[in-house]
């Protein structure tokens, strides 16, 4: 496991997490290349079954991320995502998929630096687990 | 609100009963119409008919073993629009329950219907009523609600209840607006009637009925009825659960499934007007099928089954009212309703709601609050 590499999903609001991240690589910070981040407009329109798709093509980690409470640029999109989550955490290790392997968290506009920061321990967390095991099957 | 009624029985049988009390309230309150089970004229078959000539009422077999869809979507065609008439529509628990969820979605209407409930005695898988009815499916009809409300269970000539129904909570309808009460009565003398909501008393009031009390007896039947059906559900969600705890497992659990989609059209709360998985999102590209098998090394045709069930787990589990017809509908054996059960017993309880329970309760999906469920957010 040693050698492991994660292969996380990020899907994240361009009006906060995706800035921040853009703040984050303008300001030369360091994070690492396992993330892939998807842009969406609001994380209000990350239908579950983006998510589970990424899980069963063998991402190792899902992550949604947008703005904090109250700064949706939607109003409400985030609380929706909040819901969808919760629901996909019922569903998810149900058939074995840890439910760490699948976060949300809420990066401002400005946090460039939490943005670095989160990602690296994301990435930790998520070696620790190991591989996800629909990379190593004929999934049907 | 509550009107507890005696409809005779001793003159007639059970159906004849019903079909007299049918026939009593067309007419009533602009009622127009009766939408129920009826043995089909052309064949040993029992379908909803739509049924406004009061001549036209033998042959109603509410009773019969059969449940050939979940009559929540036919009462969701017949509302889409102002129908311009009231109708009665007879309906089991279950497609009550899966109405109720198909209104909220406002998929349906309420005003023009008057919801009538009967206590459920369950039913047969559809290759299983085929198997058992007999030449003469009004006699099969009897001697199935004989055995089942003399206490001498369901399963007759080999044939066992759906485990739908052999694992539900709900024999007795909650949110009709009559109901017909059948278990611990003596059904050879009396059947109850029961209003549950004002609208129901409105019409029950139209009729020359005696008044009754509900028997003791009913309420210990219901109880160890509902015991019992607890019991296997509970043994049902543990087993279904151990069957699928791993990905490998759900694979083999869905090993069969040819992606026909016979379990979402029969589902009477996948509300979808048109299923993701049929439109073009889904007919990949066909060197994208050559670029995943080479990426694996084999992909299993069609592809995206797995990913159906935990789409559609994820869509609609919070709906699922364990009417079976998934199940039912599945050419290929697989068990979708325990799956789909176990799951949606988790979904449901994360978020206390429970298919079919309330109209007032919103779908967990529709609403939204600003503090909750923070224990999803972060990454500590
Ligand atoms: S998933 Fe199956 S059991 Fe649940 S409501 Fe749909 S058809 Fe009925
Ligand atoms: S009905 Fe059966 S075979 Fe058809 S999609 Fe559903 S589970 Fe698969
Ligand atoms: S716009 Fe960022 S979460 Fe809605």
């Amino acid at each position: 496991m040693e050698n492991f590499e994660p292969s996380i999903i990020a899907f994240v609001c361009n009006w906060c997490t995706y800035t921040a991240a853009d703040l984050a690589g303008t300001s030369r910070l360091y994070y690492p290349k396992n993330i892939r981040l998807i842009r969406v407009m609001c994380t209000g329109m990350v239908d579950p079954q983006y998510i589970i798709k990424a899980f069963l093509e063998g991402a190792d980690g899902v992550l949604v991320s947008g703005c904090h409470p109250g700064d949706c640029h939607y109003i409400n999109g985030n609380y929706k995502a909040r819901r969808r989550i919760k629901l996909l955490k019922e569903i998810l290790p149900q058939f074995g998929f840890e439910s760490e392997r699948l976060r949300l968290t809420w990066i401002g506009a400005s946090d460039g630096i939490q943005f670095a920061e989160i990602m690296q321990e994301l990435v930790s967390q998520i070696k620790a687990l190991g591989p996800n095991a629909a990379k190593l099957k004929m999934v049907i | 609100m509550v009107n507890s009624l005696k409809l005779e029985t001793k003159d007639t049988d059970l159906l004849g009963a019903l079909q007299n009390f049918f026939k009593s309230l067309l007419g009533i309150d602009e009622i127009q119409a009766i939408l129920v089970p009826q043995i089909l004229p052309m064949k040993n078959m029992v379908m909803p008919v739509l049924i406004s000539d009061p001549e036209r009422l033998d042959g109603v077999d509410p009773l019969s073993p059969a449940f050939p869809m979940n009559g929540a979507k036919i009462v969701s065609k017949l509302t889409r629009k102002p129908i311009g008439g009231k109708v009665a529509v007879v309906l089991r628990p279950c497609e009550i329950r899966a109405f109720i969820e198909l209104v909220k979605l406002k998929q349906g209407h309420m005003d023009e219907i008057i919801i009538i409930g009967i206590d459920c005695l369950g039913a047969y898988k559809n290759t299983d009523y085929f198997q058992y009815v007999g030449e003469d499916p009004k006699e099969s009809t009897q001697r199935f609600y004989e055995s089942v409300l003399s206490g001498n269970g369901a399963s007759l000539e080999n044939v066992e209840l759906a485990p739908a129904c052999k694992a539900c909570e709900h024999p007795v309808p909650e949110h009709a607006d009559i109901l017909i009460g059948l278990f611990g009565l003596d059904i050879h003398k009396h059947i109850l009637i029961q209003t549950q909501t004002e609208k129901g008393k409105k019409i029950t009031d139209n009729l020359e009925l005696p008044k009754m009390g509900e028997p003791p007896e009913r309420k210990t039947a219901i109880e160890n009825l509902i015991a019992e059906r607890i019991d296997y559900r509970d043994k049902m969600f543990a087993e279904t659960s151990a069957a699928t705890d791993t990905l490998e497992k759900l694979t083999a659990y869905l090993a069969n499934c040819i992606n026909c989609y016979n379990c979402r059209v029969a589902c009477p709360v996948c509300y979808c007007r048109e299923c993701v998985f049929v439109t073009d999102v889904f007919n990949h590209e066909p060197s994208q099928y050559l670029r995943w098998s080479a990426r694996k090394g084999a992909i299993k045709m069609p592809t995206d089954t797995v990913f159906y069930h935990l789409t559609r787990l994820a869509h609609m589990s919070t709906a699922c009212v364990g009417c079976g017809q998934c199940s039912n509908a599945c050419p290929n054996g697989i068990h979708v309703m325990e799956l789909f059960r176990t799951v949606a017993d988790r979904t449901q309880k994360g978020f206390n709601y429970e298919a079919g329970r309330s109209l007032e309760e919103f779908p967990p999906m529709s609403e939204f609050r600003e503090d909750e469920f923070d224990e999803v957010v972060g990454i500590s």
